[in-house]
């Protein structure tokens, strides 16, 4: 038997249910495993006595029939979880202890998961580095000088650095699936309206999604499918028919069609980028799916709509944070100046500089301009996806235009962090789903992801090619535990 | 200049202004729960306790619809007799307020649920038809409390989330008396409905009002000011009373009047401004993403419209058709409801001519004496129905009616029962009568000589006299009848 925190979750559920290992065995040596790896700065929140009690629960009365038995999870800070601190990875919420749970986590405790702590994130999911987090940036287990990407940072360094089995993440505009290739992870976006907002701290909320991270498709599916609820405390949530996504996974994906845009050949791609794509389509065709050229016209102000639409939602989302209810308050003189002096020491330079792009795209006399020009684009950019998915299947795509880059890098120039999202901003606005899985290196030895995107409501047929191309790239990380002395 | 009925003028040297006022009234929706949480919406209690985490604005907290609310606001606008729309879209309205705790209001800006209707004022002058502009939900705030300690604001977050539906006038109102009519009317009808229970004192009704001025006979408007949050009627006469007179009085002076949003500071009796047009909030309106836009199926709309009940001008109607009232009647009996629900009861089994006078008459007089609602009234309507019943048959007289009606008053006894106790039957016996006639005519010779010798005028003073030995019990016409005869 494998060493219990490299194994993965199908193998960690077989091994508790064959009672070979107890929920408290695994839950301490992921424990274990992250007293030693402090200085990835992955936890905001540790949560790991109550978490190894929880587990001693479980064993004591286990209940095997459940989809996560005894298994434990550390979980993005952006979901709120009762009695356990929700920061948001913002000053201004430093304080916040939530009196209720999360749809997305309520649905991982009900299946036996267990709560390991809080991991840190961009602040309010806003960047692409985990650079703007309150609590410092996560240090990739790749290597130390790189970011492990964002906002899910912090998820994604602590699935690679075998700190969590799995663990979730929220996916705004690429939140998810960059950080995922970044670290050689599966990451799945998926369809707006398929997991619960509620209890999520909101940063853009058409386009927010909670989804799995995994370390591959199989136990990406299985999270998925506990996750994945109608709720009808979240008005955005759609009630279809879902899936249990794993058990219907198969690598069978023959004459499946998988489009490749042209639009996503973009300018100054490194070569490695794009010899990657070429490597998936290869994969593709060896999988006996059909791979169609296809054209998605107005993919090239998909990123200048988004960087509308989501600091506009934002500067809205976050009014509420004054210091008047809860949260971080610092004293002023009057009314407008406590509202001052909080929100500026509260919320750390990106997030006030996305409220003040958010505020102005707002204002009358820009609104049309702006706020309006971007709805009408993000239309046009779904549109183009529908007229897509008349030809194809799936779309398969690089997951970012390069492989992680180093901390400080980009801190201090926000467009080229912007750029990082180019290839899945265009899915968050079409609402569609989006995985990324691990495909390559890159000559660094670090990783490098796929993207691919499916139709709305058909994560099963995108879980399914994602697993099928798994196999086929049968990817290894390249993680040599340098925060281990 | 001729003045036409109903017209609101304000003259100066030389020129004459007319009043241009619309009303933007705030009507707390009747609903057991607040628009988009399932937090208690009851006036009075403890504050800070109905509040959801919702309400609050908590980190990850959504807005769900409360469906009720809906169906209050088509019943509304139904009422309005306004058009009601299939789709409309929840705004986001954002400022920075301490009892505002998500930082904005979710509102309707756009897309109303409610588009043009209207209402009927019957004003002495004839009917005025006022235009309805829209009707939009919104979220009501908290409350801001100020006096509880000279260093701390505290916030009661009990109002937060409240549905309020926002009932927009055009500027067709003309006179402070069609201002108070309008109000009434519109209350009226939304507590037919039972939208909205109207109660301006505790502010389920509310209202901003929009006055401009013009000269009298031009066509277009002039500039308006918006007076906020006037919370009675009379308040709000007295606010555009001052208002009217000092655009005027701008306008003579060749200066200009600003657009502004002004307070009305009922101790001075003066509005004030609070914030010009430059100074104006830029809300940022935009859709609100945690909701879908509202989406109304043309056969939700019918199946409520089926339930509407009869509404005042209808009611109205069919007393004028039916019970032959006269319009002035008809109207102070539907004007509340509980009031037509109190007539209808009286004359299930009396005489409408007689229940409409003593209803409008003694028991509108006593109500308004202890300053009581009819549903408080201390003589229920099966008790003044006998009372009528009584008078109509004879067994009493008006007059004895009268002081029957005071001993009801002061606890609701059966008439009947009263009647029998304190013998207050009239007497309608020839026999009796005539002994009581002979009796008075014997006391008073001279009184009888001068009748006779002409003066006419002492009939009176005989009938006084029978009625008086009678203990006003006699009945008035026999005694005439045969007193005639007898003298």
């Amino acid at each position: 038997m494998n060493d219990i925190i490299s194994q993965n979750l199908t193998e960690l559920i077989k091994n508790i249910k064959d009672k070979k290992i107890s929920s408290e065995e695994v839950t301490k040596s992921f424990v274990e495993k992250a007293e030693k790896a402090k200085i990835l700065n992955c936890y905001i929140t540790e949560d790991f006595d109550s978490a190894i009690n929880k587990a001693k629960k479980f064993d004591s009365k286990p209940n095997f029939n459940c989809k996560l038995p005894g298994i434990p999870i550390a979980v993005k800070d952006l979901f709120c979880t009762e009695g356990v601190k929700t920061t948001a990875g913002s000053k201004i919420l430093n304080n916040f202890v939530p009196t209720y749970e999360s749809t997305v986590t309520q649905n991982l405790w009900n299946e036996g998961g267990i709560l390991l702590g809080k991991l840190n994130c961009d602040e309010f999911a806003m960047g692409s580095s985990n650079e703007t987090s309150f609590f410092g940036n996560v240090k990739s287990p790749i290597d130390k000088n790189l970011v492990p990407g964002g906002s899910s940072g912090g998820s994604a360094a602590a699935l690679a650095s075998n700190l969590s089995p799995i663990t979730i993440g929220t996916d705004t505009g690429g939140s998810i699936r960059q950080p995922a290739s970044f670290t050689g992870t599966v990451g799945l976006k998926p369809t707006y309206g398929s997991c619960s907002r509620y209890g999520i701290v909101a940063f853009a909320s058409s386009l927010d999604q909670a989804g799995p991270m995994a370390k591959n498709v199989k136990d990406c599916a299985l999270l998925h499918e506990v996750i994945s609820s109608y709720d009808l405390k979240d008005s955005t949530s759609i009630d279809f028919k879902r899936n249990n996504y794993s058990e219907l996974l198969t690598n069978n994906i023959k004459g499946k069609k998988i489009g490749i845009p042209k639009e996503y050949r973009v300018d100054d791609m490194p070569k490695e980028i794009e010899d990657l794509w070429i490597k998936g389509i290869e994969y593709i065709k060896e999988c006996e799916a059909e791979v169609i050229d296809i054209s998605l016209p107005h993919t090239s102000y998909a990123l200048p709509a988004y960087y509308i639409v989501a600091p506009a939602e934002a500067s809205s989302n976050l009014a509420r944070y004054d210091g008047v209810k809860y949260g971080f308050r610092a004293d002023g003189e009057n009314l407008i100046d406590m509202y001052e002096r909080t929100r500026s020491e509260g919320f750390g330079n990106e997030v006030k500089r996305r409220i003040m792009i958010g505020t102005y795209v707002l204002s009358s006399g820009y609104y049309e301009a702006y706020y309006l020009k971007a709805q009408k684009v993000r239309k046009l950019i779904k549109n183009d996806f529908d007229e897509a998915y008349k030809k194809v299947d799936a779309i398969l795509t690089p997951s970012t235009p390069s492989s992680a880059f180093k901390i400080g890098e980009k801190a201090n120039d926000p467009v080229s962090m912007y750029l990082n999202d180019i290839f899945t901003v265009p899915i968050n606005l079409a609402g569609l789903p989006g995985i990324s899985i691990p495909a390559g290196l890159d000559k660094k030895g670090y990783p490098l992801g796929l993207q691919i995107v499916g139709k709305a409501f058909d994560e099963q047929n995108l879980l399914n090619i994602a697993y099928a191309m798994e196999e086929k790239i049968n990817f290894k990380n390249n993680i040599k535990e340098w925060w281990i002395k | 200049m001729n003045k036409t009925p109903g017209e609101y003028l304000i003259t100066r040297e030389k020129n004459i202004y007319e009043v241009v006022i619309g009303l933007e009234v705030h009507a707390q929706v009747l609903s057991n729960s607040k628009l988009f949480s399932s937090s208690p919406t009851k006036f009075g209690a403890e504050p800070n306790t109905q509040v959801s985490l919702v309400d609050a604005a908590f980190p990850g907290m959504l807005p769900v619809i409360n469906e009720y609310c809906i169906k209050q606001a088509v019943k509304t606008g139904i009422g309005l007799k306004a058009k009601i729309n299939n789709r409309s879209v929840f705004d986001r309205k954002n400022y920075f307020y301490p009892d505002l705790p998500q930082g904005y209001q979710i509102s309707q800006y756009k897309n109303p649920i409610v588009g043009e209707g209207t209402v009927i004022l019957d004003m002495s002058y004839g009917q005025r038809k006022i235009g309805i502009e829209r009707l939009h939900l919104e979220q009501d705030a908290g409350k801001s409390i100020h006096d509880l300690d000279p260093q701390s604001t505290f916030i009661d977050l009990n109002r937060s989330g409240i549905a309020l539906m926002e009932i927009v006038s055009k500027p067709d109102l003309r006179s402070l008396d069609e201002v108070n009519a309008y109000i009434k009317k519109l209350r009226s009808i939304l507590r037919y409905l039972g939208t909205c229970d109207g109660n301006m004192q505790e502010g389920s009704l509310r209202a901003d009002v929009n006055v401009s001025v013009k000269k009298k006979g031009t066509k277009n408007l002039g500039t308006r000011c918006e007076i906020k949050n006037v919370n009675s009627i009379k308040f709000m006469q007295m606010a555009i009373d001052f208002e009217a007179n000092r655009q005027v009085d701008l306008i003579e002076e060749d200066k200009e009047i600003n657009q502004e949003t002004r307070l009305f500071d009922t101790r001075k009796n003066e509005t004030r401004s609070m914030r010009s047009k430059e100074d104006a909030h830029d809300y940022r309106y935009f859709p609100d993403p945690d909701l879908l836009p509202l989406e109304l199926k043309n056969d939700f709309i019918e199946k409520i419209k089926s339930e509407i009940p009869e509404l005042p001008d209808e009611k109205k109607k069919r007393f004028i058709d039916k019970f032959n009232l006269s319009p002035y009647e008809a109207n102070i009996l539907v004007s509340d409801k509980e009031t037509s629900e109190y007539f209808e009861k009286v004359i299930e089994n009396s005489d409408v001519k007689l229940a409409t006078n003593w209803i409008t008459g003694e028991l509108f007089a006593l109500l308004n004496e202890r300053d009581l609602g009819i549903t408080q009234s201390p003589i229920s309507s099966e008790n003044l129905s006998k009372l009528i019943n009584l008078i109509k048959n004879g067994t009493i007289s008006g007059k004895i009616a009268k002081t029957l009606f005071e001993l009801m008053a002061n606890g609701d006894k059966d008439p009947q029962k009263i009647v029998e106790e304190k013998n207050l039957k009239q007497e309608s016996d020839p026999k009796v009568l005539e002994s009581l006639i002979t009796k008075v005519i014997s006391e008073n010779p001279d009184k009888l000589k001068e009748y006779k010798s002409g003066k006419e005028k002492l009939f009176g003073f005989f009938v006084g006299q029978v009625m008086k030995i009678s203990g006003g019990k006699a009945n008035p016409k026999l005694v005439n009848d045969i007193l005639k005869k007898k003298l």
